[in-house]
C-alpha cells in the first residue's frame, strides 16, 4: 500500500542480531497521525522495529526517516534532541524510576530539558496525569501500583514533552480487563486529541483491530501485509488470515519441520 | 522533608571526613598550626648528625620542649647546621646551654637532648649554641678502640 | 587442544572488548567535566547512599582492625624492648596500607556490589531506555553522579578508617597494655608525616575509589538484564574490583613509596 506523506518511512532494513537474520529488507511506511499497529508471531522482532526507529539500535543496512531526518546516520547529540523534541515511547514494564514517586516521575523530562519554574511544571504534570486519570495517584511510589496504573503513569510521562510520535511497546501485555480497556481507550484519545502518530506492537488481533486504523503484518523479516484491518481480514494473503484469526494450521505449519512420523515411530531407538 | 534529613546526613558525612583528615595532620603526625606565635628559633653547630632528622625532637630533661625544624650543611666549615624551634615557655635557656645528639633506647629515633649552663643571660632569637656533642657513630667508636688496643700493642 | 586455544582466544579478546567499552564508559560519563557536571542532587543522593550508607561498617572495621593492630604489634615490639614505638607501628600501618586497602575491599562489598545491582536492575526495567528515549542521556544522569560520589566517599571513608583504627590501637595499647600514652603519641607523631603517610594514603584511596566505581558502574551498566545476569555481574564486581584493588594497591606503593 503506497502511504501520501509517511511520517516514518523505513527503506531496506537489514538487521542481524547475532547469527540471526531478523529483517532482510524491510520497507513499510507509516503514515502521520494515525494508529499503526505492528503485529506478527512472536519473535519476529517487533520490539527491535521501534528500538530501531528510536535509534537506540543502528541497522546492518538500509535507512530510517523520521520527519524528514534521516535517523540511522545521526549523530548522538542530534538523536537526542530529535528524541527529546518528536518522540515519546512507553515501554512494556512502564520503566517507570523507582527512585522517584508518580508526580516527579512526570516532572521528570520537564525538569531536564526545560527551565520552567516549579509552579508551570506543577501545573504541567498535574495536566497530563488528570488526561490518564491518575491526578489522585501523585504522591505513590511506582512500588505502590499496579500494572495498569503503572502503565497509565509512564504514558503520561512519555507525552509530558508533547511528542508527534508516540510508540507502545506491548500495552496491552499482563492487564486485567479493565486495565486493558482504559489503555485502549486512552491510546484512542490521545491520538485524536493530539494528533499524534502512534506506533504499537502488540500480537494482541481483537485489541489491535479495535483501535488501529492500520495493521502492518511482520512475519520472516518482511512485511507481509499491510492495511487497515478490514482489508487484510478479507484481502490477506493466507498466512496474514491465519494470523488475524488464529488458526492452528496453515501456511504456518503445527507442526516443527520433522521427517515422517511414521517412519519416525517405527525406527525404534535404532 | 526527606531531602532535607539526606542533604543534612551528607553534609555531616563530608564534615566528619574531613575532621578525620585534620586530627590525622595534628594529633597523629603532629602538624603545628601556629609554627610562628609561640615558638623561637635558636641554632647549633655539629660535627655529626649520625642520623638526626628534621622534625626529631628537642628535649630538656627528657620533656620534649621543642622540634628540629631544618638542617643543612655549612660550605664554609663543613660542619651541619641545626635550626631547631622552642616553646616560648622555655625561654629561659642560658647561654651556655649545651646541645647532645641522643638517641631514643638501643634501636630509636634520634633526638637533641638541652643541659642548661649557669650563665646569667639566656638564649635569643637565631642565637648560637656553642657547646655541641655530636651523635655517636658505631663505626667512629670501633674504629678509635682499634686504634687505641693497636697503639697499646 | 585446538579447541582449548580457541577458547582462550576467545576469551582474551571479550576481555579486551570489555575493557575497552568500559573505557569509553569512563570517558563519555567523566568528559563533561568535575563532579559539578552531575545533577547537584542526584550527587547528593549517591553521595548518602555510596558514602553515608557505608559509614558504620568501615567505622566499626577500622576500629578493630586498630584494635588487633595493637594487640600483635605490642606481641612483636615487646621482644625487643620497644613496644613504645606501637603508636608509630599502628599508625603507619593503618595510613599507608590498611587504612586504604581495607576501606577500599569493604567498599567494593557494600557499595560496589549495590551499585551494580542497582544500574541492572534499571537496565532490566528498561528504565536506562526510557531515559535514552526521552533524550536523557543515562550516562550523564544515572553514571555521572554515581562515579564522582565513589571517587568523594572513598578518601572520607578511607581517613575515617585509619582515625578510628588509631583510636582503637590507643585503646588497646594504653588502657588495656599500658603503654605510657605519651610515649604512644609522641613517637607517632615523630615519626608519621602528614604529606609523606596521610596525604600519600588519601591519594591511594581516590585511586580505589575511583576503580571500584568504574567497575561496579561497568558491571551493572553491561550486566544482562536478568535476574540471573545481575546477580553474576555483582559477584563480578567483588571479585574484579577486590583484585584490582590490591594490584593497584602494589604499584601505588612500589612508585609512592620507592624501593623498586
Amino acid at each position: 500500500m503506497v502511504v501520501e506523506q509517511p511520517y516514518i518511512s523505513v527503506r531496506d532494513l537489514v538487521f542481524t542480531r547475532g547469527d540471526r537474520l531478523i529483517y532482510d529488507g524491510l520497507s513499510v511506511d507509516f503514515p502521520r497521525g494515525k494508529v499503526t499497529a505492528i503485529m506478527g508471531p512472536s519473535g519476529t522482532g517487533k520490539t527491535t522495529l521501534l528500538r530501531l526507529i528510536g535509534g537506540q539500535l543502528t541497522p546492518d543496512q538500509g535507512s530510517i526517516v523520521l520527519a524528514g531526518e534521516e535517523i540511522t546516520t545521526l549523530k548522538r547529540p542530534q538523536l537526542f534532541e530529535l528524541r527529546k523534541q518528536k518522540m515519546g515511547m512507553l515501554f512494556q514494564t512502564g520503566a517507570l524510576f523507582t527512585d522517584l514517586n508518580v508526580f516527579d516521575n512526570v516532572a521528570f523530562p520537564l525538569r531536564v530539558h526545560t527551565d520552567l519554574p516549579e509552579s508551570m511544571i506543577r501545573d504541567l504534570v498535574l495536566m497530563k496525569l488528570e488526561a490518564v486519570g491518575l491526578r489522585g495517584a501523585r504522591n505513590l511510589n511506582p512500588a505502590e501500583l499496579s500494572g495498569g496504573m503503572a502503565r497509565r503513569v509512564a504514558l503520561a510521562r512519555s507525552i509530558a514533552m508533547d511528542p508527534e510520535l508516540i510508540m507502545y511497546d506491548e500495552p496491552f501485555t499482563g492487564l486485567d480487563p479493565i486495565s486493558m480497556g482504559m489503555i485502549v481507550k486512552l491510546i484512542r484519545g490521545l491520538n485524536k486529541a493530539l494528533g499524534l502518530t502512534s506506533l504499537l506492537v502488540s500480537h494482541d488481533v481483537e485489541e489491535c483491530c479495535g483501535i488501529a486504523d492500520y495493521l502492518c503484518l511482520v512475519s520472516g523479516g518482511k512485511v507481509i501485509g499491510f492495511g487497515s484491518p478490514n482489508e487484510l481480514l478479507h484481502e490477506g494473503s493466507d498466512e496474514v488470515r491465519q494470523f488475524l484469526s488464529g488458526d492452528p494450521d496453515g501456511p504456518v505449519p503445527f507442526h516443527y519441520p520433522a521427517n515422517d512420523y511414521r517412519e519416525d515411530i517405527l525406527a525404534g531407538g535404532n | 522533608m526527606q531531602k532535607r534529613s539526606i542533604e543534612l546526613t551528607v553534609g555531616a558525612f563530608v564534615v566528619i571526613g574531613i575532621l578525620a583528615l585534620v586530627l590525622m595532620a595534628l594529633r597523629v603526625s603532629g602538624l603545628s598550626m601556629s609554627d610562628a606565635g609561640d615558638t623561637y628559633t635558636i641554632k647549633a653547630r655539629f660535627e655529626n648528625l649520625g642520623g638526626l632528622n628534621e622534625r626529631a625532637k628537642v628535649s630538656m630533661a627528657g620533656v620534649t620542649i621543642g622540634r628540629v625544624t631544618r638542617v643543612y650543611l655549612d660550605k664554609e666549615w663543613y660542619s651541619a647546621v641545626v635550626e631547631m624551634e622552642i616553646t616560648k615557655d622555655m625561654s629561659t635557656l642560658t647561654s651556655d646551654t649545651s646541645a647532645a645528639i641522643l638517641t631514643a633506647g638501643l634501636l630509636g629515633e634520634k633526638y637533641i637532648g638541652l643541659t642548661v649552663g649557669a650563665e646569667d643571660d639566656y638564649l635569643q632569637e637565631n642565637d648560637w649554641i656553642e657547646d655541641t656533642q655530636s651523635a655517636l657513630v658505631l663505626e667512629e667508636l670501633i674504629g678509635r678502640f682499634l686504634f687505641s688496643k693497636a697503639e697499646e700493642g | 587442544m585446538l579447541e582449548r586455544l580457541q577458547l582462550l582466544g576467545r576469551k582474551g579478546l571479550s576481555s579486551i572488548e570489555a575493557l575497552g567499552s568500559a573505557s569509553l564508559l569512563l570517558w563519555h560519563s567523566l568528559s563533561w567535566g568535575g563532579p559539578g557536571s552531575a545533577n547537584f542532587s542526584d550527587l547528593i543522593r549517591q553521595l548518602f547512599a555510596v558514602g553515608v550508607r557505608s559509614l558504620s561498617i568501615i567505622a566499626v572495621a577500622g576500629f578493630f582492625v586498630g584494635m588487633v593492630l595493637g594487640l600483635q604489634g605490642y606481641t612483636i615490639l615487646v621482644d625487643f624492648g620497644s613496644e613504645a614505638a606501637l603508636g608509630t607501628m599502628v599508625s603507619l600501618t593503618l595510613l599507608r596500607e590498611l587504612g586504604p586497602v581495607v576501606t577500599a575491599l569493604l567498599f567494593a562489598g557494600r557499595a560496589g556490589s549495590a551499585l551494580t545491582a542497582e544500574i541492572g536492575l534499571m537496565k532490566a526495567t528498561e528504565q536506562l531506555s526510557a531515559m535514552e528515549m526521552m533524550g536523557v542521556d543515562p550516562l550523564k544522569r544515572v553514571i555521572t553522579p554515581r562515579l564522582w560520589a565513589g571517587i568523594i566517599s572513598m578518601p572520607l571513608l578511607a581517613v575515617i578508617f585509619s582515625t578510628v583504627g588509631i583510636w582503637g590501637g590507643a585503646f588497646v595499647a594504653i588502657d588495656m597494655l599500658g603503654i605510657d600514652e605519651g610515649a604512644y603519641w609522641g613517637n607517632m607523631q615523630a615519626s608519621v608525616e602528614f604529606y609523606n603517610d596521610v596525604i600519600k594514603g588519601v591519594i591511594k584511596s581516590i585511586a580505589f575509589g575511583w576503580v571500584v566505581t568504574w567497575i561496579a558502574v561497568y558491571q551493572g551498566y553491561a550486566s544482562m538484564p536478568t535476574s540471573e545476569g545481575i546477580g553474576k555481574a555483582t559477584t563480578q564486581t567483588v571479585v574484579i574490583s577486590s583484585l584490582a584493588v590490591l594490584g593497584l594497591d602494589f604499584v601505588l606503593t612500589a612508585v609512592m613509596f620507592g624501593g623498586v
